[in-house]
């Protein structure tokens, strides 16, 4: 059997499909027919020739196997330093092999890069910066995670995930008319308590167009009532679009480059419809990588930007905070030490690593801000990245990844950890459900508004 | 013999190696794609430009990058060795004389001490550097034998020049064996993964142009290396 009815090299492109994937608990049949799953391998090394330009071509040629990136990985560091989690070693046994031998390569080798590609690697990027020929094993990964997915050996979650992103054009099954009901109710709840609050869908010419993550409707809607909560309180003119707000990308981590830059440019064309000033994502990663530093090369835009200046939460916060839009009542400081996590997806491939600690100093106390160490650029992944967190038959090692975070963040000393990203937000709450070291985490958003000094005239009328 | 090879055929292993590492940069550059390695270069020169100096900078100077500062005993045996591979025989006093012999002109030279303590150097480092691949298990399960070939086919110039030097058995075949081997050298630099000589400029400039433009460098905020 050449290719199996749910383990295919066709992505999901309808609901029926979807649903019939999604109906294989935890992708038992699907698995099975991986094992099945034949080879292209003239398709496999015809894309290489086509796709594989000088970087890496030069990357995998000069590697000079000095092992220095070994100590970089923390995925090295937490599996006992074992050679096999060497990131040289991952990706030259990998992709080095399927280009020596021209993409003929049988079904359990793929199923190998598979493993690697998802379970050794999560694309933080760590290991590019410690390795003295530049060679970025994350950037590598994300490549071979490309080839991999067109010949149909991606984890069933992901494979799922890019469908949801075609089908839905959210990593979620959230529809259009989900997501403006969503608003709207939210709108409703929360304006008892903030008279006057709204949340303004498609409206034109807003300074302010807001895009999230998908979860937020669908699993956590109050995050969208607290991103309104703080527009509204900064006197913000803002709008979200009824299409074109989701700015996740599932696919990304699946390496379904061709869903990538259809969702994004989604998202361009809700800001173009709008023509807002500016546009601003939600507390999350890799949806901002999607959208604002990937995409723009996805859907061709030659100046590597999106349409209009498409910033990071944290970005608008610490403006918010410095220029008095909001301002912080000092008596409700965080009084407690409290650490930060760095998200690699804007800190070490954004460089928000200043406006993050801006807000911090707004918010927390003098003194009871507690670094991570290593932080910034050279912080950690937090164990859950890459899609890691959502691959169920990867869930052991995903566990194991997570230890990486833990150790750094008992070495703090630290019982509060601010995540202003979803994906490490997630992979925080599972490492205190696995290992209970008794830590609580917070994105911003809650945080802040507990803290708010809000004017008189917006705070609700006592009767 | 030794005239043909200090004479034509040094010709040809210069102009082989020189320009063979002329086109290997030439077409790492062609060989770029702004869409695919998603760095958009052309429009942003400036702060690719910046970027890729840090970069480079970083590197290049001992102790500059949390790489070189984390592993101080490696990081010191590294520069030892490539600082000794690149100055000696540039700056050696009898490499110059038939510089001047052939062209008219030769670089300053360096002491017979100095020249002598760094090709001493090269050669300790070079051994340090094949003994942590036989150590160390994450160095040597991505070592191959290309890897300790290529650092044989670089030591093997020192090895012989210095036997040569201490006119250590017959002068003239260590003589004549220096130079074979170091046209060798010279003749693989372009086809090899020497070629990082080069190369190793090219991928660090990438990599921080990528830093300087989309992951940074455009929001004002530098990589620390
Ligand atoms: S540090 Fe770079 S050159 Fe050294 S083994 Fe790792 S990838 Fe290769
Ligand atoms: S990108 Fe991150 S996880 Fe992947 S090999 Fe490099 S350091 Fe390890
Ligand atoms: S989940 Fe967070 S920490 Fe992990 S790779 Fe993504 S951004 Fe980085």
């Amino acid at each position: 059997m050449p290719e199996g009815i749910l383990c295919n090299k066709t992505p999901i492109n309808t609901d029926e499909q979807l649903k019939l994937t999604l109906s294989d608990k935890g992708g038992k049949q699907y698995y099975e027919e991986m094992n099945h799953l034949e080879v292209d391998s003239d398709k496999l090394w015809g894309a290489i020739q086509k796709t594989m330009k000088s970087r890496t071509k030069t990357w995998l040629e000069i590697c000079a196997h000095c092992g220095l990136c070994a100590e970089s990985c923390f995925l090295y560091q937490v599996n006992g330093r074992v050679p096999e989690q060497v990131p040289s070693y991952k990706i030259q046994s990998t992709l080095g092999v399927i280009v020596k031998k021209k993409g003929k390569v049988d079904n359990a080798f793929m199923q190998m890069c598979m493993e690697t590609a998802w379970s050794k690697c999560t694309c933080c990027n760590r290991c590019g910066m410690y390795c003295p020929h530049g060679i970025d094993m994350g950037v590598m990964f994300g490549y071979l995670r490309g080839l991999l997915y067109s010949q149909g050996f991606v984890p069933w979650e992901l494979k799922i995930g890019s469908g949801m992103h075609r089908v839905y054009r959210a990593q979620m099954d959230v529809t259009t008319e989900d997501w403006v009901d969503t608003c709207e109710w939210m709108a409703e709840e929360t304006e008892e308590e903030w008279p006057g609050l709204e949340i303004p869908i498609d409206k034109e010419d807003a300074d302010i167009m807001y895009t999230c993550n998908a979860r937020e409707p669908k699993h956590y809607p109050e995050d969208v009532a607290e991103a309104a909560i703080l527009f509204h309180v900064a006197g913000e003119n803002w709008t979200v679009p009824s299409e074109g707000w989701e700015q996740t990308s599932l696919s990304m981590f699946a390496g379904d480059w061709e869903c990538c830059k259809d969702n994004v440019q989604n998202v361009y064309d809700a800001i173009e419809r709008l023509r807002p000033k500016r546009a601003i994502g939600t507390e999350c990663g890799h949806a901002h990588r999607a959208t604002v530093i990937e995409g723009p090369y996805w859907t061709g835009r030659p100046d590597g930007q999106p349409p209009v200046p498409y910033i990071h939460y944290v970005e608008w916060l610490a403006e918010a905070l410095r220029t008095g839009k909001l301002k912080i009542d000092p008596t409700k400081r965080i009084k407690e030490p409290v650490t930060l996590q760095d998200s690699c997806n804007y800190v070490r491939n954004q460089g928000l690593k200043d406006v993050t600690r801006e807000i911090l100093s707004y918010i927390v106390e003098p003194g009871y801000f507690v670094e991570m160490a290593p932080a910034k650029e050279h912080n950690y992944c937090c164990g859950g990245g890459g899609g890691f967190n959502g691959i169920g038959i990867y869930r052991p090692q995903r566990n194991m990844a997570l230890r990486k975070k833990m150790e750094q963040i008992i070495d703090t000393g630290c019982k509060l950890v601010i995540a202003p990203c979803h994906n490490c937000w997630d992979a925080i709450r599972d490492l205190e459900e696995e290992y209970e070291i008794g830590i609580r985490w917070s994105f911003l958003k809650p945080l802040v508004i507990k803290m708010l000094d809000v004017p008189e005239h917006l705070l609700p009328k006592d009767e | 013999m030794y005239d043909f090879l200090t004479g034509p055929m040094l010709w040809v292993t210069f102009l082989v190696s020189f320009g063979g590492l002329l086109v290997r940069a030439v077409m790492y550059v062609r060989g770029l794609h702004w869409q695919l390695d998603r760095v958009a270069y052309r429009p942003n020169m400036k702060y690719g430009m910046r970027g890729g100096l840090r970069s480079i900078l970083a590197f290049i100077i001992p102790f500059k990058a949390r790489l070189w500062r984390v592993r101080p005993g490696f990081t010191i045996i590294f520069f030892a060795f490539h600082i000794g591979l690149l100055v000696t025989p540039i700056f050696l006093e009898a490499h110059n004389v038939m510089l001047s012999k052939a062209f008219g002109f030769s670089l300053p030279t360096l002491p017979t001490m100095v020249a002598d303590v760094l090709a001493w150097t090269c050669l300790v480092g070079g051994l340090f550097m094949v003994l942590r691949r036989i150590a160390f298990p994450e160095v040597r399960i991505i070592t191959t034998f290309y890897d300790y070939l290529l650092i044989v086919i670089t030591v093997m110039p020192f090895i012989t020049g210095l036997i040569a030097r201490y006119e250590m058995g017959d002068y003239n075949f260590w003589l004549m064996a220096h130079i074979i081997s170091g046209e060798i050298w010279l003749l693989c630099l372009p086809f090899t993964k020497l070629s990082h000589a080069v190369l190793f400029f090219m991928s660090r400039m990438q990599l921080g142009m990528d830093y300087g433009i989309k992951r940074g460098g455009m929001k004002g905020s530098d990589m620390a290396w």
